[in-house]
């Protein structure tokens, strides 16, 4: 057993269980408590704190310890969950947090430990101290300051040892809840020296415990062992009544050996045997009236605990498996591709079609594969409204978010990229977009602020929204702001849109006052730089008086494609196939004369962008040509190709570092005959296709005019 | 039969251990010239296959090809040194190299006329680059080594496939064309 491996996945465990807390304290601020939340956080502080006493981390149960405390007051209807309370444990959490982050630092987690948090949350403990002392008067036994002595029947697993656990680890957590009175090893399961398997645990043991904690905690204790261990704690008084109980598996030496015990610890078992239903040890008088209470307790040391229903539906893989399961998938599209053309070359029919079955299975195994990536964005999306709450709260704004869409799928590599910039749009809503209070009542808007966070799929991409009821961007300001920072020129007419833009710029703010949340100018043009990254677009909406909506789209996944292979002479490009809207001939006279083409579709002016001049292939003229209508968000454009080759599911292959400038490639792939094709970065030829158009209406005259200089190139 | 190959081996051994400071460089010629890399940074050499062209690159970029799967940019050394582009023949190769980069080590291939020989030249034989003179920029040129009374240049291969330098070239040359098509609006 590997003890890191261990750990790690305690400490997995552990962030999972601190995820759960954070959202059950912020779901809980909502709306009403429910039994099972509460429990759902008492299981979270007691599991971190019972395997971090595992691991002898010290300062971590001590901590979580408090914690628990209160959380089991809570639990018990002895507290209520109250704004100042949920706050509090909302920081142990980020406490806790931050003290696994240090786990191997010693002297950093005693230095956590002196926190002001405990005092806190002693300081709720407290006063329901009183009543937390009647709680055991309730179950029936009388012990003086809630003391009482338990008897525990420890029977290991022969395999407990090999299973990563050591029961010395058990005894000495105990120690932090309680004393021992008596231990009584029971030894009889032990072999002959020659049989001695020194990896097999042979000890079982029988002892009086006294301590203040319930029943429940105790179990807990042995919570990582209770599966395949015996494991009984009864009160003592009980002990003689779950004697049968307790031998029942046990053979005759063992049975003997553990009355032997129990005798050595002054209890006697005989006296419950022979007369089950009624108690006749002296100890056992006082449980008489109280055993069908106290028979609840012990009918769920029997069920254990609720077992986590969701945990074992997943299997956790490692992300670097996944990756590179992918990756063989991207070199068997592309030897599928390979085969398929040998096989329509071969002109074999049966071959052709077996082929044709292959590329079927592949493209199912893909698909598969491709969405084992996929995550739902409500992974990010689930960490906003502790942000909306802690930034809402400094900036003493009313604001609520709304999220939608969190369902929405995405690839894994993007989710975790995109968290960052989110936060940073989120905030930069919630600091410059939603006024104060008093401003929004004076322009009639209500008093608290809105921020929605929305996403959906559209036509091959993802679109994240991020949108507020704020005051809406002033275009003026940015205006000026641009001008005076030499960004624009003083006179230049721009689309809103393009105007909006300009905050993505370095070193852009038009907020007069820096706070601590936004508007130092930085970060907004690192936004757009990892949107970008992940072959994204960011645009802004936005109307005064009303509202910002950011909107994010993105690919849905980064490793493959489906693409339109076509050609230009001997070049051949592939096109991603969900921006390809339709496909069309070009008329014959449509390049004639006017260099800057424009096609008539349908009514509708398509810009024309010739690939073979564009990119300076300098190929021959085709005697026909084809046109390939492509969109991209809402703009539409025309690229002039030779042939189109058909469909092509495709890998990305990134061409590196080298080509990292070049805006009209985004990409290469793999054809099935080993030759390289490019993809085509189709916003960006978009974009500049009718950045090319609106510019010939701009300036005809001069277009005109310099039309004879086109041979050049 | 068994005997040789183990006095071979035994031969081997021996060269190593006498030339401590020797190192293996392969030579080949480029327009005329011999230029040798060390040995340890080339990964194979290829035949040349038809490249990808990329479009809107400097000259001094051919183009992509495919190293099993793996998409890898061939630079004509030719050009790169300020001469003429090379002409492809039955004997020009890819020289696939390995170079240093800011995450991991990117491959890189150059297309030479000839590959010659992998040449052990001892340290005490190679002499620092000139000062002037020579017929690539200084900073290229890791050492000049004599072999047989000529002298072969030696290549920092770090430098002349800096990815760095290489990317900016290129930006710059896209810029230019953008400026220019602007223009021709």
């Amino acid at each position: 057993m590997n003890l890191d491996a261990a750990k790690q996945t305690f400490l997995e465990e552990a962030r999972e269980l601190l995820e759960d807390m954070e959202r059950i304290l912020l779901d809980v601020e909502a709306t009403d408590t429910t039994d099972e939340q509460l429990n759902a956080l008492f299981r979270a502080m007691h599991t971190i704190k019972g395997s971090a006493g595992l691991f002898g981390m010290d300062e971590i149960v001590h901590f979580t310890h408090e914690a628990e405390n209160v959380v089991d007051l809570l639990r018990g209807g002895h507290l209520a969950l109250s704004e100042d309370l949920s706050g509090l444990l909302l920081r142990c959490h980020d406490h806790v947090k931050a003290m696994l982050a240090v786990v191997d630092d010693k002297a950093m987690q005693q230095d956590m430990l002196k926190t002001s948090l405990l005092d806190e949350l002693r300081h709720y403990a407290q006063p329901a101290a009183v009543a937390d002392s009647d709680s055991p008067a309730q179950a029936g036994v009388p012990e003086q300051g809630g003391l009482r002595d338990w008897v525990m029947s420890l029977r290991f697993n022969e395999d407990v040892l090999r299973n990563g656990m050591d029961p010395c680890a058990f005894f000495r957590y105990l120690r932090l809840l309680g004393e021992f009175l008596i231990v009584q090893p029971v030894l009889c399961r032990l072999p002959q020296a020659e049989r001695f398997d020194p990896e097999s645990c042979y000890l079982r043991f029988e002892l009086l415990f006294s301590s203040d904690a319930s029943q429940q905690m105790l179990l807990d204790v042995f919570e990582f062992v209770r599966e395949d261990s015996q494991i009984h704690i009864f009160p003592v008084g009980e002990a003689a009544v779950h004697w049968p109980q307790l031998i029942a598996h046990a053979d005759e030496a063992e049975q003997a050996a553990v009355r032997q015990a129990w005798q050595a610890l002054g209890l006697n078992p005989d006296a419950s045997a022979t007369a089950a239903p009624e108690p006749a040890a002296p100890v056992a008088k006082t449980a008489e009236k109280t055993s069908d209470k106290a028979d609840k307790p012990a009918a769920n040391v029997a069920e254990v605990k609720p077992p986590r229903a969701s945990e074992s539906r997943f299997i956790k893989v490692e992300a670097a498996k996944l990756d590179s399961l992918i990756n063989l998938i991207g070199e068997l599209v592309i030897a599928g591709a390979a085969a398929n053309l040998m096989a329509r070359r071969s002109a074999q029919s049966a071959l052709v079609e077996s082929t044709i079955a292959i590329a079927n299975l592949i493209e199912q195994i893909r698909a598969g594969t491709l969405s084992m990536r996929m995550v739902q964005i409500g992974d990010i999306f689930s960490r906003f409204p502790r942000v909306v709450r802690d930034v809402s709260k400094e900036l003493g704004k009313s604001i609520q978010l709304n999220v939608s869409g969190a369902d929405t799928e995405l690839d894994k590599s993007m989710v975790d990229k995109l968290g960052d910039p989110l936060m940073h749009i989120v905030r930069n809503a919630m600091d410059h977009g939603i006024e104060s209070s008093e401003a929004r009542l004076a322009a009639g808007k209500p008093a608290e602020g809105n921020v929605w966070l929305n996403a959906y799929h559209e036509s091959g991409s993802v679109v994240i929204e991020v949108a507020d009821d704020g005051a809406g961007l002033r275009k003026e300001k940015i205006l000026t702001k641009a001008v005076a920072n030499g960004l624009v020129a003083a006179d230049s007419v721009m689309p809103d849109g393009d105007i909006y833009k300009l905050i993505f710029e370095p070193g852009f703010s038009t907020a007069e006052q820096v706070t601590n949340i936004s508007g130092r100018g930085v970060g907004m043009d690192v936004v757009r730089r990892s949107i970008e990254q992940l072959r994204g677009t960011i645009d802004i909406d936005s109307a005064p008086g009303e509202g910002t909506t950011f909107r994010i789209r993105l690919p849905l996944t980064l490793a493959i494609i489906d693409g339109f292979l076509v050609s230009v002479g001997n070049a051949t490009f592939v096109i991603p196939l969900e921006t390809v809207i339709e496909c069309i001939e070009l008329p014959p006279d449509a390049l004639q004369g006017d260099a800057h083409n424009c096609l008539n579709l349908r009514g509708e002016v398509l810009p024309l962008l010739g690939l073979n001049r564009f990119l300076e292939l300098g190929q021959p003229h085709a005697k026909r040509q084809n046109v390939v209508v492509v969109r991209y968000g809402d703009s539409k454009a025309g690229l002039v190709v030779d042939e189109l080759l058909g469909e092509f599911q495709t890998v990305i292959k990134p061409l590196g570092n080298l080509f990292r400038h070049l805006r009209a490639i985004s990409g290469s792939t793999i054809l099935g005959s080993g030759e390289v094709a490019l993809i085509l970065d189709v916003p960006s030829l978009i974009h500049f296709a009718t950045s090319q158009e609106a510019e010939r209406f701009a300036s005809h005259a001069e277009h005109a005019q310099q039309r004879g200089g086109h041979g050049n190139h | 039969m068994g005997a040789l190959t183990i006095r071979r081996g035994r031969e081997a051994a021996l060269i190593e251990e006498v030339h401590e400071d020797v190192l293996q460089y392969l030579t080949f010629q480029l327009s005329g010239e011999t230029y040798a890399i060390g040995i340890l940074s080339i990964k194979e050499i290829l035949e040349y296959t038809t490249l990808t062209q990329v479009p809107l690159m400097p000259a001094f970029i051919r183009g992509v090809m495919n190293l099993r799967g793996a998409v890898v940019p061939v630079i004509d050394l030719a050009v790169r040194f300020g001469r003429n582009e090379t002409g492809v023949s039955r004997r020009t190769c890819v020289v696939i190299i390995e170079v240093a980069n800011e995450e991991m080590p990117q491959y890189i291939g150059i297309l030479v006329d000839v590959v010659h020989e992998v040449l052990a030249i001892r340290a005490a034989d190679i002499e620092p680059p000139p000062q002037f003179g020579s017929r690539i920029r200084v900073d290229f040129i890791s050492g000049m080594a004599r072999v047989d009374n000529r002298f072969v240049v030696l290549l920092d291969v770090e430098k002349v496939l800096s990815v760095e330098e290489m990317a900016t070239l290129s930006a710059m040359n896209g810029s230019e064309m953008a400026d220019l098509r602007e223009a021709e609006v």
